[in-house]
Order: structure tokens, then sequence, then C-alpha cells
């Protein structure tokens, strides 16, 4: 028997926008690329791991390569030393993206107001979401792309994302 | 020959030096800047001192009665028996000029020299390689020092080639880039099997990896400025994220050491605890070292088997504690609260999932022989070489070296628990990992006889100059409220001095060295972490072997940067 209903509609034609068309598919299959630094990251294994299951919100396939990744997940504290890091990786990441920050430090630099870390990754890179918590549990990291699902359904696919008029602290 | 005959020997050997104490009786000599290199060879030869354990500096710009020189040097050194620590006290007249290098007395003064040049700016005369470790390579000045304020980042806006490492190691070798067609590859900071913010550069002959640097300081968070301007309680959330897989344990380390400082000993319940909560954190602690490291190696399904009782292990915390990872439930003088009621059955329930998860895990890789020929005999380390490295741990016994702080200096009645210190024989990556399985059952035999003998009590000292008294004297009694005003702002008062605590934690020996100028804010603390000399070690111990082998090294070796960079 044919489930997919395909018999039903046999070749009749489907009227839509292309912008839901295609938000469609990306909402469903975000790679994230984890740019997991410290205890966050320890905590986005477990996201990851059987019980909070990330792939329920089809973001699974997680890359260790940018140039595969359309969602920076920055999960754990950046130091100034590692900025330029996390900066090239998210230079290489091809359009579109979407950028998470986990938890206290990646958002704010959190307790460690010193002279070694890096006060917000925003001064770095333009970030859609922040995760509040140090570490954040599974649950909110979850929630965080389910809001990157919900925000990436308004953007229109056909123009240049906002973030590139974005200007941090190592852009020449 | 006992040891106080033999210290008078080396008293009488060199004259200008003279013996002090740290608070407890910890020996300290104060050596004179002439006799010092002559002094630490001394120790090491003649009184048997092996392990290097760690390498400071204090700077007494801020110091109420500053001495004559504004730096002092401290080494601390462990036996050979490891009961017993000695350090050794130096003033540096010219922090320029410096002191003499031991890097070639002890393998581990590498990069803990390296450190105190960079936080501090003492150089060391003879060093090959000094280099900041820490901070990048643009920042100016030195943090630790008392005239550097805390907040003055310093933006980094490149990173290093690492060329300058590399090629002094390939001319020692007698090897050349282009000659010999060598290829160098650089792994991480981000990559996936670096384990967070581990770079390593390797030289790769076809698949052979002939030379490697590492590179770290990537999360590098300023641990030890921070504990200067935050009162003793207030650091406690600091110390969780040294070793964030297995936070509670850093959090007892630290009130240990500062409650030995007080001189303060906690009620039976508040022991216990302790050691029900220190064992679970290794469990954890270990279950996931073992769960990335099989799965770095292609066994997905352990990471499942091994990380599912992790979370139920994390359900349990965080009932105890509010928190899943970074518990702070430690206190100077005890603990936030006392354990809620019914905990022995979640606890046990706990214990049951570890044990068949660990079971499941080792049923598919005991006898696999994929498993026994990727690991088996790869990057093996010698009893003496982990020793000269300044290993501890796990990774020092799977040398065959039986040293673990519950045997070899017992505290919290670990001398009164059945269970087996877990010794490996060749110190290969298959018994880096295999000791770790073996630690887990111990850890959990250690909690199953803790449920047992818990007694009842109160869990913290009742010094109200230590803890915090009820919320019902606060609010009804003059004494009760002036002690908690006093207590959150002025903190926990500790003798003026100077101190050294170790703990046996999950990846070695944690050590605080805190410098206590009489008030609730320490002068200074110096975390003796276990990973940062394991990590300096890495980069040697996989020379000769492939590059799939040097990443499940690197995963058995458990190195973790928050407690490796601090």
């Amino acid at each position: 028997m044919d489930v997919s209903g395909g018999h039903l509609l046999g070749d009749s034609v489907i009227t839509t926008k292309i912008d839901a068309v295609i938000n469609w598919g990306r909402e469903a299959s975000l790679w994230p690329f984890v740019f997991g630094t410290a205890c966050c990251a320890i905590e986005f294994m477990a996201t990851a791991a059987s019980r909070y299951d990330i792939s329920r919100f089809g973001a699974e396939v997680l890359r260790f390569s940018p140039r595969h990744a359309d969602l920076l997940v920055v999960a754990g504290t950046v130091s100034y030393k590692q900025a330029p890091i996390l900066k090239q990786i998210y230079d290489q990441m091809p359009e579109p993206k979407w950028v998470i920050a986990v938890g206290a430090c990646a958002s704010s630099g959190g307790f460690y107001d010193n002279y070694t870390t890096l006060q917000g990754i925003d001064e770095i890179v333009p970030v859609d979401i922040y995760v509040a918590g140090c570490p954040p549990r599974p649950e909110a990291i979850l929630d965080a792309i389910i809001g990157i699902q919900k925000q990436l359904k308004k953007e229109p696919t056909l123009q240049l994302r906002s973030n590139l008029e974005f200007k941090g602290k190592l852009d020449g | 020959m006992d040891r106080a005959e033999s210290m008078d020997r080396l008293l009488e050997r060199f004259k200008k030096s003279f013996l002090s104490q740290m608070i407890g009786g910890t020996p300290l000599l104060m050596a004179h800047p002439d006799e010092l290199r002559e002094m630490i060879v001394y120790l090491k030869e003649k009184m048997g001192y092996p392990l290097l354990l760690d390498i400071t500096a204090i700077d007494n710009l801020l110091s109420a009665h500053p001495p004559a020189s504004r730096f002092e040097i401290v080494y601390l050194f462990r036996e050979s028996e490891f009961g017993y620590v000695i350090g050794v006290k130096c003033p540096v007249s010219d922090a320029q000029e410096g002191v003499e290098s031991i890097i070639d007395l002890y393998g581990a003064a590498d990069w803990l020299e390296r450190e105190v040049w960079d936080q501090y700016g003492i150089a060391f005369r003879g060093h090959p390689m000094l280099k900041r470790i820490l901070n990048h390579e643009e920042f100016v000045g030195h943090p630790l020092r008392k005239d550097y304020e805390i907040t003055k980042g310093q933006y980094c806006t490149k990173t290093q080639d690492l060329q300058d490492e590399m090629k002094p190691l390939l001319e020692a070798r007698g090897l050349d880039e282009e000659r010999d067609h060598l290829m160098i590859l650089n792994l991480g900071p981000s990559h996936p099997a670096s384990h967070g913010t581990i770079r390593t550069l390797v030289a790769l002959d076809g698949e052979k990896i002939v030379a490697g640097a590492g590179e770290i300081g990537y999360l590098h968070r300023g641990f030890e400025k921070s504990c200067e301007n935050h009162t003793y309680n207030q650091i406690i959330p600091y110390t969780d994220r040294l070793n964030y897989c297995s936070a509670l344990m850093n959090n007892i380390a630290f009130a240990k050491t500062v409650e030995e400082m007080i001189g303060i000993e906690l009620p039976e319940r508040g022991v216990y605890i302790r050691v029900l909560l220190a064992e679970l954190s290794r469990v954890i602690d270990h279950l996931v070292c073992l769960a990335a490291g099989l799965l770095d190696m292609g066994g997905q399904t352990n990471y499942w088997y091994l990380f599912n009782p992790r979370n139920d292990a994390y359900d349990f915390l965080s009932k105890l504690t509010g928190a899943r990872l970074t518990n702070s439930y430690m206190r100077i003088g005890g603990m936030a609260y006392d354990l809620y009621e019914g905990w022995e059955s979640d606890l046990d329930a706990v214990l049951g999932k570890v044990d068949k998860g660990v079971a499941e895990s080792l049923q598919m890789i005991e006898h696999n022989r994929i498993f026994q020929d990727r690991l088996l005999g790869v990057s093996p380390v010698s009893a003496q070489k982990a020793i000269d490295f300044g290993f501890t741990g796990p990774n020092l016994r799977a040398s065959g070296v039986p040293y673990d702080m519950r045997f070899a200096a017992p505290y919290y009645h670990y001398d009164t628990f059945d269970f087996d210190m877990v010794v490996g024989s060749v110190g290969d990556t298959y018994d880096r990992l295999m000791v770790r399985f073996e630690e887990i059952l111990q850890s959990l035999k250690i909690i199953r006889q803790v449920i047992k003998r818990m007694p009842d009590g109160a869990v913290c000292v009742a010094d109200h100059a230590v803890t915090l008294p009820p919320k019902s004297s606060v609010y009804t009694s003059i004494e009760g409220m002036m002690n908690q005003f006093k207590l959150i702002y002025e903190g926990v008062k500790v003798p003026k001095g100077e101190y050294y605590g170790a703990f046996e934690a999950a990846n070695g020996e944690l050590g605080f060295y805190i410098v206590s100028d009489g008030s609730g804010t320490p002068y200074k603390v110096k975390v003796r972490a276990p990973s940062f000399v394991h990590m300096a070690a890495y980069p040697k111990i996989i020379e000769g072997y492939q590059v799939g082998d040097a990443i499940l090294t690197l995963g058995s070796l458990n190195i973790i940067a928050g407690e490796m960079d601090r």
C-alpha cells in the first residue's frame, strides 16, 4: 500500500511560498558545529546523548568542519587567546548561519570578569540566541535550538541576512 | 636513616639556609639563592624526593611586612613513599635575572617554569624554551603580579604557528621538514578529538609521528587571580569549574585544605557525605573519560552505555544540590545542607545502573580483538618516566606505581574502608583505560560501605566563626546577625601562613597551595593540577606512534582543560 499519500494527490500541484518550503527544510536539518571549550560542552554531550536526544529536533548531524555546518553552538568560556580561532571558524561557515551562545561565559563572560576572559562572544561574532545557565541544563540547550527554528521560519531566504553588517572587535 | 636525621644532615650541609614550617608542620626549607639548586639536587638524589609537584611564586608587593625581595619562588616535592611533602622557598632578588632552571633534574619542571615566567615574569636561567604558556603571545605584563589589574583584558589577534618549538625538535632528531618529506599537521584547538581546547602540532613521516609540540592556555580563565579577589566561600563555585567532570571533588578538596589551615574537623556525618560524593564524582569522571575515549575509537555504543548511568548520577546530584554539573555544595566547615530524605534508595538505583553500564561496556571490549590491537603497547610510560613527568592518579598507577593518596596519606577514614588500589603494569593506553574501569568498581564498593555506615548528626562544624548560623538565630539574636554579617562581608578568617593541601582527585593529586594574610580572602592560591603535567608529557609520549593512536592516548590521559589551564 502506498502510505505516502501520493495516490490521493495524483499529479496535482501545491502552491506555497518559496520561503516556506526552504525554511521548512532548513528548520528540520540544522547541522551544528559545536565549539565546545568547557563545562557547557559536557552538558552539550548530554544533550546529544540518548536521554535528551537532540535528533528529535533534526539537529543531530554534528559537524566538525565549519564548512559543513550552519549552526554554531559556542558552548563554554572563550578566552582572548581563543577569540581569533572562534572568529576564523565563524568566517569559514557558509551563509546562512546562526549562532547560539550557550551559558553565562559565552553570553557575557560569566563570573570570569578578569584579564583573560572575553566578556561575551558577541564582541567577536553576532549571536542569535543566548542561553542562560552555568552550565544550562540540556533542556535549555534544546530550547535554544527550537528558538533558532522559530526564528529562521520568519527569515526571507533570498535576502542576505542582517548579520553581514556585524562588526566585531577583531574585524579589521 | 630517619627523616629527622637526614634533615639535620641537609641543614648541616647548607649553612646559609634554614628550616621553617608551613601550617600543620609540613617542612619548608628557606633556601639561600646561592644554595637553591644544589639543595634541590640533594633533595632528589640523597633524600629521595623524586616527584616534583609544583613550582610557583609569591609576589610580596602588598604583603603587610614585605621581605627584602619582592618575589619568592616555591617548589613542592613529594618523597618516594609518597606520604610526605616538602617545600623549598627562595627569595628572588631580581625577576629578570631569575633563578636557575631545574629542567634537567625534573621533566615536570619544563611547563611549570614556563607558567611562573608567564604569570609572574620570573626568568629561569638555562630553560631552553622560556615563553608564555597560559596567556597569548601578544599579552603585555604578568597577570599574577599584584600590580596587574584583574579586569585588564588584552585582545589577541592571531595564533602562533609553533614553528619556534617544532624547528628545534626536528633539529635535535636530525630531521628536516623539506629533505625528509615530513608533513606538519595541526590538531586543535578546535578539533573533534582534542577534548576541548588542546592544541598539538605534530611532524609526520608517513603516518608516524616523529615530533610533537603542545600548546595550551586556550581555556585559561584566571582562576588564581580571581581567588585573590574573593572570600574563601566565594571561591567554591570557581573550584567547580576546574575539573568540571567531577566538580564536587574540587569543592571538597578546596574546603578540606582551608579547614586544615584553620584547624577544624568536620562532624562524622559530614566526613562520610564527603567520601560518598567524592567517590561518586570519581565514578562520573571516569565514565566521561571512558565514554569519550571509546567514542574516539569508534565504539559509539559504549558512549550510550556509559553516558546514561552518568545521567542518572546527575539526576541524584541535582536532587541533592540543585545542579547537575557545577554543584557548589561544599562550604568551608561543612556543606550547604544535609542529605535529603530517601537518598539511599535513589543512590542505590544509580549504583545499580552504573554497575550494569560498566558490565555491558566491558562485555563488548574486554575480549575484543580490535580494542586490544589498537591499545596494547601504545604510548607506554615507564614507572620512572611517569614520576619524572610528574604523573599522579590513574595515569601514574597505570604505569605500575602504587601511589594513591587514599593509601599513602589516608584522610577521611579511607584507611577503614575495604577497597583495593588499582595498579597497571606497563602504562600503555590500554592500562590507562582499564585502570579507570576497575577504579569505578572500587569506588562503587566504597560508596556501598558508606551507605551502610552513614552516621547521624550534624554535617557542619558548630563554630559560627566558620559556618553560617541558622536563619532562626540570624533573625532573632544580635549575635547570630553579627556572625552572618561578618562571614558574608569579610569571609572566614584563616590564620596567617601558608599551606599545601592535597586530595586524591579523579585525575590525580589535586593540590591547593594557599598563602593567607590572616584575612577572609586568600593572598595567593595555586592549584596543583594533575592535567597540567599530564599534558606536558603528551607530545613526548606520542612520538613514534600514529595519529590515530595519539587521539586515543589523549583520551586515555583524560586531560580536562578547565583544570589544566585554570
